[in-house]
């Protein structure tokens, strides 16, 4: 017995490699792997960049839409008397919209027609007893305002008769919160309007003639203004615009969608000869794990840094908004690597479960798709229903966005979205505890 | 009396989730220095054997010691005892023949210049020193089976284990390999064998068993096997062992 262990001992090759000469190999071959699939970085570079801009651009239009452009409105003035005209002015003044007057005598059937064929998003129709209405009500409110109610003879008050509504047609591409502020513009030109008469009516009551004109201006326009100030960290005052609300979570997608890659290459590799013979060295799979959470790590980072550099520098050339980095740099580094850790873990997880690429390309995209709806990528996270702002917590999507938009956002440094990355951590760590479950439980390591 | 390369005592194995035992009271020793080979007919049990002598199966009873070492208990640190040559091509068809003996050789744990020198070594010897850095997808058949030899012999294993090494190979490719493995064994390497080529088994091997429904039915220097059953090619012993039913 002893011959033979000598022999075996002292006749092969010196066992004098190390844990990290193997690391260190298994990063160089998953390197040179990866350089030399062309098809694999052009999915992995071009067509998160493409995403990006696309959603930005889209994005863009919207915040354009509702920040600056003016939406096109047309309206039917059926009233014959000053009132609807009043109505119209003061619509005008809101600064929303684009406004055609239209023919007055068009029957209420061929608007929608009207709309088609002015390309408008909204019509409104002043009914004909516009004026009068108005007119009545503000004499009712002064007749009672100026005397006193107790002995108000029952036959002084003026039952008014409800005019036609004022109708306001809308395209049905419009969503229900613009359609909201749309008409919430519209009640305050009416309101506007009937708060005219009423005044009006009890100062031609009180002072006994008509009021004037630069009176009635101000109590038209004459409102307090109301000045919008963005909440920053950094005390900045830069609104926020499309690319700092698209580009970070978008990118964060980009990152997770690293799953169609590492997910398919681990299946792969798994159920290719090149594993089984890995299964029969004196090393460890773990070395190959770590390596592909190098090398697609760095793919992640870089990936995010090439996305953030074209946000910022090239944007602005394809007329979109800048990209604005965050001043603490540190942060955002700190948060992408952490992120693209998140990302690469649960690829490397779903490829471990995976018994074909096919599962691992299914279940991944969808699951990122799932992920990132929860995760607040696609309806911000603050808009969704009660049960849900629960189960988003377990999205990874959901931490690293709210890191993204701590700094991108807020303006805050790495003391403020440090909560966020150790959320990001903990789902990690949970990733790869399940990872070693199933690497067990399948006899892999 | 030296410790022998293989021996396997009452060796039980079944797959999870299979009825039926696939491997039960299995006894077998193969002497170090032999060439070794094991023949049956398809699901024999010849594949099974072979995972469970390299680790790559746990058996559930029963015992197997390569050169002294149970198996089943130290699974990794007795990896550099042995050569595995996959019937698969087993490597990474992206890199080149060189990239690959030097990602393989560094998981054997050799260090950089052993790898170096093994790996020139092992393309002369293989023939296949001109096309080194050439990437393994554009190898034909025959490349690619030495390349596939290559990486299991890297770290000059004391026992060889190869499943079917010569498959889908030209003559020349063929003379190649076996006109090395003969050369393995000769410097000491033992050499356990498995293929469905019975005139190269009958030309590489010293000492072969016959096995079906993971029982050992022959086992015996081929010379002995084929006086004994009054046979002139292992084709008619085969054939007289195993039956002509096919076992797809």
């Amino acid at each position: 017995m002893k011959e033979w262990k000598d022999y075996f001992w002292n006749s092969r090759v010196k066992d004098s490699g190390t844990d990290m000469h193997i690391l260190k190999a298994t990063i160089i071959k998953d390197s040179k792997i990866l350089l030399r699939d062309r098809v694999g970085l052009f999915m992995m570079f071009f067509m998160p960049i493409l995403l990006v801009i696309v959603i930005t651009s889209v994005q863009n239009s919207t915040f354009e839409l509702v920040n600056n452009n003016k939406i096109s409105l047309i309206v039917f003035n059926k009233d014959k008397g000053p009132l609807g005209g009043h109505m119209i002015e003061a619509i005008r003044k809101i600064g929303l919209f684009k406004m055609q007057i239209e023919d007055s005598t068009l029957p209420v059937n061929d608007v929608s027609s009207a709309m088609y064929s002015k390309d408008a998003l909204v019509a409104i129709v002043i009914p004909a007893q516009f004026t009068s209405f108005i007119q009545n009500q503000a004499d009712e409110i002064a007749t009672r305002a100026l005397k006193d109610t107790d002995n108000i003879d029952a036959k002084s008050v003026i039952h008014m008769e409800l005019p036609d509504s004022l109708l306001m047609y809308y395209h049905p591409v419009m969503q229900a919160s613009f359609r909201q502020s749309v008409e919430g513009a519209l009640r305050s030109s009416v309101q506007v309007i009937q708060g005219e008469a009423i005044v009006k009516k009890l100062y031609e009551s009180v002072n006994q003639k008509e009021i004037p004109t630069d009176l009635e201006k101000q109590i038209l326009f004459g409102q307090i203004p109301i000045s919008e100030v963005p909440v920053s960290r950094s005390g900045s005052r830069t609104i926020p615009n499309a690319s700092q609300h698209n580009v970070p979570a978008w990118t964060i997608f980009a990152m997770f969608f690293i799953v169609l890659s590492l997910g398919g290459t681990i299946v792969r590799e798994k159920n290719s000869g090149s594993f089984i013979r890995l299964k029969t060295m004196p090393a460890s799979y773990l070395h190959a794990l770590f390596s592909k959470q190098f090398v697609y790590l760095m793919v992640t980072v870089l990936q995010a840094t090439v996305i953030f550099v074209i946000g910022n520098k090239i944007f602005p050339f394809i007329g979109l908004p800048t990209l604005h980095l965050p001043k603490d740099i540190w942060a955002l580094l700190i948060v992408t690597t952490v992120c693209g850790y998140c990302a690469v873990n649960y690829a490397i997880c779903v490829g471990v479960y995976a018994n074909t690429a096919e599962q691992s390309n299914g279940f991944g995209a969808i699951s990122i798709l799932i992920m990132a709806a929860l995760g607040g990528l696609i309806v911000p996270s603050f808009a969704m229903p009660a049960h849900l702002q629960k189960v988003l917590q377990l999205s990874p999507l959901h931490w690293a966005l709210e890191a993204y938009y701590g700094l991108f956002l807020e303006g805050g440094k790495l003391k403020d979205i440090w909560m966020n990355i150790l959320s990001l951590l903990g789902i990690t760590l949970l990733i790869q505890l399940f990872t070693l479950y199933g690497l067990k439980k399948k006899n892999l390591i | 009396m030296s410790t022998p390369a293989i021996k396997i005592q009452d060796l039980e194995f079944q797959y999870p989730r299979q009825e039926g035992v696939c491997i039960k009271n299995f006894n077998l020793e193969i002497s170090a220095g032999e060439r070794f080979g094991l023949f049956g007919p398809n699901g024999a049990g010849k594949t099974t054997l072979m995972n469970l002598m390299t680790g790559l199966l746990k058996y559930t009873a029963g015992s197997i010691r390569l050169l002294d070492h149970e198996i089943n208990d130290h699974p990794k640190s007795i990896n550099t005892i042995f050569g595995f040559v996959p019937q698969d091509f087993s490597y990474y068809p992206e890199l080149s023949a060189r990239e690959n003996l030097a990602f393989y050789g560094a998981w054997y744990r050799l260090d950089k210049q052993q790898i170096k020198n093994r790996s020139e070594e092992l393309l002369e010897v293989l023939g296949l020193t001109s096309v080194g850095d050439r990437i393994l997808k554009s190898f034909s058949g025959g490349m690619k089976r030495r390349v596939n030899l290559a990486i299991g012999v890297m770290h000059k294993p004391q026992v060889l284990f190869l499943d079917e090494p010569t498959v889908g190979v030209d003559v020349q490719s063929r003379h190649a390999i076996i006109h090395y493995l003969k050369k393995q064994n000769e410097s000491g390497t033992t050499l356990i064998y498995t293929s469905h080529q019975l005139e190269e088994a009958a030309e590489l091997c010293n000492k072969i068993a016959l096995i079906d429904d993971g029982k050992i039915i022959a086992h015996d220097s081929l010379k002995v096997l084929l006086e004994k059953h009054g046979h002139e090619g292992m084709e008619g012993l085969f054939l007289e062992l195993t039956g002509k039913r096919f076992r797809d």
